[in-house]
């Protein structure tokens, strides 16, 4: 096989790879949106908030230290204590239910029964406003995330390889980290899905994204639904910060991923949860093969800014929908 | 008492359909605009101009422009920046093109140009529809930026892939360029608010503008009436793309002098111009100009609140001013969707019963 052919696979292998993290943060839109017909821009912002969270509490950093120092006079900064990984994990994951409570006792609660556009603009104020606590509490400087997961591109499928080109071939380059996300997301994913089938929540969770009306009417507590809707956004956002986190530090560019997750969701459709992955995977080889193809050589590169956008332009012209989206009726 | 249409009797067709009905109304207008030629341009200095009036004047025009677009014909729209950038842009190769032809007629070539693009970007409009639409319009804003970034013969190839403008005279003045005078900046954006909100207000009253609001209201219905949703969409794209452009053009040449397009027309840009319709209230010309008001005019009362009065660090100040956006467009959303133009026409209507309400 020639070197070319190789990198070609390799870009293909590190598309999909990407994919996979664009699909996680994408997963948490879905999840929203099929339940409350919300649909949540604030996604991205609330896998930087929970990153925030999570290295700042690992470090031990006082909450709202800047805002008190500036009121108080005071200089104080860190408790002076480092918090493991797994409880400043679950510390985090208390701090995003609060979170979603919070959202759907003082926002949505109110917005009930508005236009789907009201309820958009109104997770755009929620992207800013969240987007400013995450600063008052932690501070807007860049944080390193180190929870462990390994960095770096792998050795062993770089040598394990090798032997498959010629000479001018030197093995795929894979970073390990985002091996590590592929499985996480795996098991995110099969773990959604058994929580959906198989338990009571779950299925109460799917009956209120079928029809808000039948699912009160027998019983089914909307309020709790979303707060535990939102917790699972929560969820999935922080596993998404996370990953992308450790990739390139927490900073607030991580919010910008959101962005990314948007033709993503176009191509799978709003209400798809494999249409969330496949879309992922779909954009994620897409941009990736594009720039090594056309972008770098022939149109000064750096088309994965919009690549991604067209692409999925182009392909709602044909498909309104998505490709996995429930069909659009529409009637006077 | 003091605001009422008692005793104000129309006679004539054009008496009963002119802008604004009530005589109250119409002397308030003209208050307004006899203060904003007559008595601003000698009292406002560089200050004032550069950090309120101007960028409040260029924003309530790309107000105007969302407005007649997401507010009138209901397509959400989130490509605004990428629209100015091609104002702009426009305007700067035709500056420097041209450089004999007046700079007047360059902005309003540069928002036909605008026009051009933003009809062209709203042709996927007829097929997607909704949310799906409004990350479409994503791929606008992003396709265009990095598109005057990467083609050097937007920016004329030089070296720091900056755009700045050079000096052009109206009258004998200079209006663009390091040494332009603040009233004549102030002058030159107010003339073009004055135009185009007159055209967009008479727009929206006529035809064009109900077929506007008949596709926003539900397109389906609009369509088996007979408004021709092909036709209502792709104008309000042009005539929404037009204002933007002229907007995109003025605060290029005008307001900033020099540009780089990424930070001057970014992501953040569409939604700041999103959120001044939405504070303002969608389907409103008033509603623009109160949230462009509202928008230039809170970081900079924040800036002086916090900075100032309570000598806290700016950074700590640029933090809280996002907390603040936020719950404001939270709370607005939630107490009053219509915004403050809804507000205002309340007020309007308590004004007119007052003081003996039934």
């Amino acid at each position: 096989m020639s070197a070319d052919f190789l990198y070609g696979i390799e870009v293909i292998i590190n598309g999909l790879m990407a994919g996979v993290l664009y699909a996680l943060v994408a997963l948490g839109f879905v999840l929203i949106y099929k339940a409350s017909g919300i649909f949540n821009y604030a996604q991205g912002v609330m896998a930087l908030f929970s990153a925030l969270t999570l290295a700042g509490i690992m470090s031990g950093q006082v909450p709202f230290a800047h805002l008190i120092n500036a009121i108080f006079g005071t200089d104080i900064h860190y408790f002076g204590w480092n918090v493991p990984v797994l409880a400043a994990i679950i510390l985090t994951l208390i701090v995003m239910v609060i979170f979603a409570w919070g959202v759907q006792r003082f926002v949505f609660r109110h917005l009930v029964g508005q236009e789907p556009i009201i309820l958009f603009m109104a997770t755009i104020g929620l992207a800013y406003f969240l987007e400013g606590v995450g600063d008052l509490m932690w501070g807007s400087d860049i944080k390193t995330l180190a929870v462990g997961l390994p960095q770096g591109g792998s050795l062993v499928v770089e040598e394990w390889t090798a032997g498959l080109g010629g000479d001018d071939f030197y093995g795929f380059f894979i970073d390990e980290l985002d091996m590590v996300a592929t499985v996480v997301a795996i098991v995110l994913v099969a773990g959604l899905i058994a929580f959906s089938q198989y338990t009571k929540q779950g299925r109460a969770m799917r009956a209120v994204a079928d029809d808000h009306q039948a699912a009160l009417s027998v019983g089914i507590s909307l309020n709790f639904i979303w707060v535990l809707v939102w917790s699972l956004a929560g969820l999935v956002a922080l596993v998404a910060g996370i990953m992308w986190g450790a990739k390139s530090g927490v900073q607030f560019s991580l919010s910008l991923i959101a962005l990314k997750a948007l033709p993503v969701l176009m191509l799978g459709g709003f209400t798809s949860i494999p249409g969330a992955i496949v879309g992922g995977l779909i954009i994620g080889v897409g941009e990736k093969l594009f720039e090594y193809l056309i972008g770098a050589p022939y149109l000064g590169g750096a088309t994965e800014n919009w690549f991604a956008y067209v692409l999925a332009l182009l392909f709602l012209v044909f498909r309104p929908q998505g490709l996995f989206g429930e069909r659009i009726i529409e009637r006077v | 008492m003091l605001y009422r249409e008692a005793g104000d009797f129309k006679t004539t067709y054009v008496a009963d359909n002119q802008t604004f009905p009530l005589k109250l109304d119409r002397i308030g207008f003209w208050v307004t605009m006899a203060v904003a030629w007559l008595v601003i341009p000698f009292v406002v200095n560089d200050y004032w101009a550069s950090s309120l009036l101007v960028p409040f004047l260029i924003y309530a025009i790309a107000a105007i422009g969302l407005n007649i677009l997401t507010g009138y014909c209901g397509q959400v729209s989130l490509g605004t920046g990428g629209f100015m950038a091609v104002g702009a842009y426009a305007c700067y190769k035709l500056m420097t093109s041209f450089p004999d032809v007046n700079i007047m007629i360059h902005i309003v070539l540069a928002g036909g140009i605008t026009a051009a693009v933003g009809t062209a970007f709203g042709l996927p409009s007829l097929r997607i529809k909704g949310f799906y639409l409004a990350v479409a319009t994503l791929a606008a804003q992003f396709f265009l930026v990095w598109l005057f970034n990467k083609v050097s013969w937007f920016y004329n190839y030089s070296a720091s892939g900056q755009i700045s403008a050079p000096e052009r005279l109206v009258a004998g003045v200079a209006v663009t360029g390091p040494s332009t005078p603040a009233w004549a900046q102030y002058l030159i954006c107010l003339f073009f608010v004055t135009v185009c909100a007159l055209i967009a207000r008479n727009l929206t009253r006529g035809t064009i503008g109900r077929s506007w609001m008949a596709i926003r209201d539900m397109d389906i219905a609009a369509e088996i009436i007979g408004v021709n949703p092909l036709k209502a969409k792709l104008t309000a794209f042009a005539v929404s793309s037009f204002f933007v452009g002229i907007a995109g053009a003025l605060f290029f040449a005008v307001y900033l002098g020099a540009v780089e397009v990424g930070e001057a027309f970014g992501i953040q840009k569409s939604f700041l111009v999103l959120f001044m319709i939405i504070i303002g209230g969608l389907g409103s010309i008033f509603g623009s100009f109160a949230g462009a008001a509202f928008l230039v005019l809170l970081p900079v009362a924040l800036k002086w609140l916090g900075v100032d009065v309570m000598g806290w660090p700016t950074d700590l100040v640029a933090h809280f001013q996002l907390v603040i956006v936020g719950a404001l467009i939270m709370f607005f959303l939630i107490k009053e969707p219509h915004g403050l133009a809804q507000l205002w026409r309340l007020a309007k209507e308590k004004l007119r019963l007052w003081p003996f309400p039934y």
